[in-house]
């Protein structure tokens, strides 16, 4: 009996396609080494194109895409990629991605394409692309490097979401403004909207008293908030708190 | 073998010819959509200068009604710098970034003329310098040639928050309605953009705080623009 079950052993531990590890894969990159808080990595883009909640949701999904993809392609190249030219060779797969990206938005949401004008070609750019196939898919099978480009987009978009969540209801007075699904579009100054704040009657006149803060418009309201995200994310997440 | 100069010029030539194919096959296949995109955003554009006389929001119209309009409402026109209408031309076809590069005898300028319930209104396409790069907006005049009916501007990189109000707050161009281009003796006075107070109602509006380049860069181009197409409406007006 006893044999049986060593025997048995190793067919057991024929790894699970989506085990701890590759959960682990995806949530690490949320919290513990999230991109933006933890490695400050891609704060460029979230500064500039958090003011409205829609186009900062179609820049994560971008960046998810861009960041799962170029992670597997990466994985799967990793032992023909030349070492002196890995670099460039990474930079190509990103590079032609994030064109993917572009010319599909341009076809699917001219308008969100419009107002994300020149940061969706810098994702090609953005550090956490990048130092993800560096740190990553060279070293990595390329399912776990697929999951980590999950994650890390995953990561980079909840930053980007909660920054312009705040950005956009105080600076602008609004939620959800110039998406395209009407059922979305939570408060604004149009009948469009589901509270409509220019109303004269209903829940919109609770908040016809609130002014724009400017402030939260340009962005070093971004850099303050991020700040305290940072801030935030360490007091609760007591790990990260550099002891030395 | 890897680290051969052979096998890294064989690798990087195959992965560019690869990649080129793939996004150059891409770009043709969207290509149509692409320009269609762009043709109704900017003809959008021109509508939103007639939003106070539309029933339906502007924003909210899809492709089709935006191309039903054009086709049943709006008079695509050219004018030259004398005001002659050159024949065999449409608007749409008119880029005023070029136009204006142009020696100033030799520039075309776009012109739709919108016609609802029996008014014919007249909308002129502009374009100056903001802060930091080009705006450009659509001014719809009423048959008088001096009351404006309303405008639409847009930029093409402006601060957010700041400049780019001019085309995200749509308080800013709201404000334009009513305001007359021209004086009571028939001079050309434009709409002015100023800071604190209006002491010209007609031809004043009201600057954002913070984005003093971008509003003098719109009273440049609001008065520079009118001026190209004072040739024609002054030979309408005569009519």
């Amino acid at each position: 009996m006893a044999e049986t079950a060593v025997k048995q052993k190793p067919l057991k531990e024929k790894k699970p396609i989506f085990g701890k590890n590759e959960r682990k894969l995806i949530t690490d990159p949320i919290n513990d080494d999230n991109p933006i808080t933890v490695q400050v990595l891609g704060i460029c883009s979230a500064l500039a194109v958090t003011t409205l909640i829609y186009p900062s949701f179609v820049m994560s999904i971008a960046v998810v895409f861009v960041c799962a993809f170029a992670n597997l392609f990466t994985s799967l190249l990793r032992s023909y990629i030349p070492k002196p030219v890995r670099m460039i060779v990474q930079l190509v797969i990103i590079a032609a991605l994030v064109t993917i990206v572009e010319l599909t938005l341009k076809a699917l949401s001219f308008t969100v394409y419009k107002q994300l004008s020149v940061f969706i070609g810098l994702i090609i750019t953005n550090c956490i692309v990048m130092g993800r196939l560096e740190a990553f898919a060279m070293a990595n099978k390329p399912w776990q490097s697929f999951l980590d480009g999950v994650g890390n987009g995953l990561g980079y978009g909840a930053i980007l979401l909660i920054v312009a969540l705040f950005r956009e209801l105080f600076g602008k007075g609004t939620l959800f403004a110039g998406s395209p699904f009407g059922t979305l579009k939570l408060i604004g100054a149009s009948p469009d909207f589901l509270i409509n704040t220019t109303a004269t009657e209903g829940i919109g006149t609770m908040f016809a008293w609130y002014q724009n803060n400017n402030l939260m418009v340009l962005s070093s309201a971004a850099m303050f908030l991020i700040a305290g995200i940072i801030w935030l994310h360490r007091a609760w997440n007591t790990k990260l708190v550099d002891v030395s | 073998m890897r680290n051969s100069t052979n096998y890294i010029v064989k690798f990087v030539l195959i992965m560019t010819v690869v990649v080129a194919f793939i996004l150059a096959g891409m770009q043709t296949v969207l290509k149509p959509i692409h320009d269609l995109n762009e043709a109704v955003y900017n003809k959008k554009s021109v509508l939103l200068a007639v939003q106070p006389v539309l029933d339906q929001s502007v924003e909210a119209m899809t492709a089709e009604d935006v191309q039903g309009i054009f086709d049943q409402d709006i008079e695509e026109l050219v004018v030259d710098s004398e005001g002659n209408i050159i024949e065999g031309k449409k608007a749409e076809e008119i880029n005023l970034e070029e136009q204006l590069k142009k020696p100033e005898g030799e520039q075309q300028y776009p012109l739709y003329v919108f016609e609802s319930e029996g008014e014919k209104y007249y909308i002129v396409s502009v374009r100056g310098q903001g802060l930091w790069d080009a705006i450009w907006g659509n001014i719809a005049l009423e048959s008088d040639l001096s009351t404006i009916v309303g405008v639409s501007f847009d930029h093409a990189g402006e601060t957010p928050g700041l400049g780019a109000e001019i085309k995200d707050n749509p308080a800013f161009p709201a404000q334009f309605k009513g305001k007359e281009l021209y004086d009571e003796s028939g001079n050309l006075v434009s709409v002015k953009v100023v800071k604190g107070v209006i002491n010209d109602p007609e031809h004043q509006v009201d600057a954002i705080s913070g984005a003093t380049v971008t509003c003098n860069g719109v009273t440049n181009m609001m008065y520079k623009g009118i001026k190209n197409y004072e040739p024609y409406l002054n030979s309408l007006r005569k009519n």
